[in-house]
């Protein structure tokens, strides 16, 4: 009787395994019959922590290919977008990398908004010969040749204007740089320290606390006794909110006490009610408030696509960057072979919203447009200052890269 | 001092939460896992109340008890009701119900999937005007103290001492300190036990709902705010010692300075793990909690 029923057990779970292949199977035929569209990935999570941003970079992507598509597509071929979610978990990104890469078969991934996510993705797409296409601004030192790094900000061109614009313009020599803890506070606190070392301020406190973290009380009696006169945040994600709305209640005020931010985008001021951020710096390349034609388009045309209240920000347009300067150098490569890309990346140029932005052929990461904005009443930022010319990239800052002496080049990074 | 004052402000939030947790658990031995949820519903009550009623944030402390009180009352009479003494289960089920409440919020109760969607509700982040008159500081005794923080702080004391007249000047506070002391006694002697769970469970709730309110001034409102909640209260019920209105205020009290001045001095890592020490050693030399309610 037992043996029967082992038996019976054996032939319905071949059965169930034939029928759970079938879809598989079909699928692949599918994909023949579509061999006049090149299927794209695009991967930013719909649910979880962090979806409030990535939920916009996921539209804005998918404008960017319609946007490409209406223009006939790239090498005279639709692009077809295959959306993924993985909800705000590093894990699920490595999977989901996976089965674009290896399932679905796609030449290139849009995706990741934070570091953790992007070191998940990484080994997929260096093992599997694929091309990430990264946005977000991070902590540098990496210099992978199969992660474009278009639109996406490194160290330098966050805190080289920055810095000494505190200095200069506010008169303040005190710093004290609180964030969250992981990788990529850190990594600015390190570059941070490298540039204050050379134009003489001084950093009177480096503290994090752990991401998401909203009890911000004692960090903020921590900076107001340190004598610092002024704040520069790396805070990450829902802490920013408590984080602002502790220094507001301790009564500091951002005329006296100013502070710069590194990650404090239009979403967050959004979020946390602008009143609460009012008179706070940000440093990032692109703000909705940039004064170029290109970004006149961008934002009504998101607007157009996402809801008239809906706000543009920075890692949205590095997302745009990104798919519009992928298409660029695949029309330039005649391929899309992810070497081919990277190949031909380098030296690319594209008018975007920000202005010019050119990928750098050595470590493939983006000349960017350094800019300082200034929170008012509805929550968008006043341009306080600018560069006239984009400014070179270089992850490895923090360990003295300069644009003469290169760490990361086409060879790969050499410390 | 004004780690001090940044203590009694965490704890007056730990008093606010743990309290209800300790009333739900000290009358019924239930373990109220959806405590969080309660809190998080307090929280977007204001939300709501803020943006569509045009009510201030102190309107909404008593309405955000009665939305709170009313959710309690329903999980109780459809769910926990019918698993008492049984409490593996009322774990795992009020844990699911955790889980469904937050989902809802996210789905807009259900009307997100017939395109219905209500400001205020979905996964987004949320925040909460807070009045003018609560967003600045005072100088007191040398010290900066945040006028938020300091109704925080009364807020909670005022609520202590409502619980206190309520638990032990009332005629329900009596039946239900008889009923957390010996159960079938006090059936016995005619006292509605079913009743007294019902408007213990509601009433804790309602004192989360509260919570809810004061938390949303200070940080986001989103779908899983509610969670870390519970494992802090939790601490302090335990550590206070279970079903004691007195030992939960103590432990509120001590683990909020703990926690203030470990961070102040070190970081607030720190701070959170000298506190789990604290509890510890606390459970290790009186296993009761700090103090213990005498039954024979």
């Amino acid at each position: 009787m037992k043996n029967h029923d082992r038996r019976t057990f054996l032939k319905a779970s071949g059965l169930t395994a034939i029928g759970l292949a079938a879809p598989s199977i079909l699928r692949l035929g599918d994909k023949a019959w579509a061999a006049d569209e090149i299927p794209v990935g695009i991967m930013y999570s719909l649910t979880g922590t962090t979806a409030i941003v990535e939920k916009s970079m996921n539209q804005c992507a998918q404008m960017a290919i319609d946007e490409i598509n209406a223009k006939g597509g790239v090498l005279g071929r639709k692009l077809r977008a295959i959306v993924e979610d993985p909800a705000s978990e590093p894990r699920i990104y490595s999977e989901k990398a996976r089965k674009l890469t290896i399932e679905d078969q796609v030449p290139v991934i849009f995706g990741c908004y934070t570091t953790a996510s992007r070191k998940a993705v990484l080994p997929v797409v260096e093992r599997r010969k694929g091309l990430l296409v990264w946005p977000t601004w991070y902590e540098g030192e990496e210099c992978s040749k199969n992660v474009l790094y278009a639109g996406s900000a490194v160290p330098n061109q966050q805190l080289e204007n920055s810095l000494p614009w505190l200095q200069k313009s506010l008169g303040k020599n005190k710093v004290f740089i609180v964030g969250s803890d992981y990788a990529f506070p850190r990594g600015m606190a390190k570059t941070s320290k490298t540039i204050c070392e050379k134009i003489g301020m001084q950093v009177v406190g480096d503290e994090y606390l752990p991401l998401g973290h909203t009890e911000w009380a004692s960090m903020v009696s921590k900076i107001g006794s340190s004598g610092a006169d002024v704040i520069f945040s790396n805070v990450v994600g829902d802490s920013i909110v408590a984080f602002y709305r502790e220094l507001r209640n301790q009564g500091y005020d951002f005329d006296k006490l100013p502070l710069c931010a590194s990650t404090t985008t239009e979403v967050e001021i959004k979020a946390m009610g602008p009143e609460y951020a009012l008179g706070s710096y940000v440093s990032l390349p692109y703000f909705q408030t940039v004064d170029t034609p290109q970004n006149k388009v961008f934002v009504e045309a998101f607007k157009a696509y996402a809801g008239a209240d809906a706000v543009t920000h920075a890692a949205m347009e590095a997302v745009y960057i990104g798919v519009n300067m992928w298409a660029m150098a695949a029309e330039k490569a005649g391929d899309l072979a992810p070497d081919a890309i990277v190949a031909n990346a380098g030296g690319l140029s594209f008018d975007a919203p920000q202005g010019k932005v050119t990928i750098d052929p050595d470590n493939l990461h983006s000349y960017l447009t350094p800019r300082i904005g200034k929170t008012r009443a509805d929550g968008l930022l006043d341009i306080v200052d600018q560069y006239a010319e984009p400014l070179v990239p270089l992850p490895y800052s923090s360990v003295g890269e300069t644009a003469d002496k290169r760490v990361c080049t086409t060879s790969g990074a050499t410390l | 001092m004004e780690t001090f004052v940044i203590g009694l402000s965490i704890a007056s939030i730990l008093f606010m939460v743990a309290l209800g947790l300790a009333i739900i658990y000290g009358t019924m031995n239930v373990i109220n896992l959806a405590h969080g949820e309660m809190v998080m519903i307090g929280a977007y009550t204001t939300v709501l109340a803020t943006k569509h009623l045009g009510l201030n944030i102190y309107l909404c402390l008593p309405l955000a008890f009665l939305v709170t009180a009313t959710f309690g009352l329903i999980i109780e009479r459809t769910v926990v009701r019918r698993l008492y003494g049984r409490l593996l289960d009322t774990l795992l089920a009020t844990w699911g119900i955790a889980l469904i409440l937050q989902q809802l919020i996210r789905i807009h109760f259900g009307l997100g999937l017939f395109g219905i969607e209500i400001d205020g509700l979905g996964s987004d982040l949320q925040n909460v005007p807070v009045p003018a008159e609560l967003q600045q500081a005072i100088q007191l005794f040398g010290a900066n103290i945040p006028v938020y923080r300091a109704f925080v702080f009364v807020t909670a004391l005022a609520l202590g001492a409502i619980t206190w007249l309520v638990m032990y000047k009332t005629r329900f506070g009596s039946q239900l300190r008889a009923v957390s002391v010996a159960r079938n006694t006090a059936a016995a002697c005619g006292i509605n036990d079913k009743r007294v769970n019902m408007l213990a469970f509601a009433y804790g709730s309602g004192l989360a709902g509260i919570a809810g309110v004061l938390v949303s001034g200070f940080k986001t409102v989103s779908p899983d705010m509610g969670t870390p909640y519970v494992v802090d209260a939790f601490l302090v019920v335990v550590a206070g010692g279970v079903g004691h209105l007195l030992g939960t205020f103590a432990s509120a009290g001590i683990l909020g300075e703990v926690q203030s001045f470990v961070a102040t001095w070190a970081n607030d890592v720190y701070g959170r793990t000298v506190l789990f020490a604290v509890v510890i050693f606390i459970l290790l030399f009186k296993p009761q909690g700090l103090f213990v309610t005498k039954s024979r």
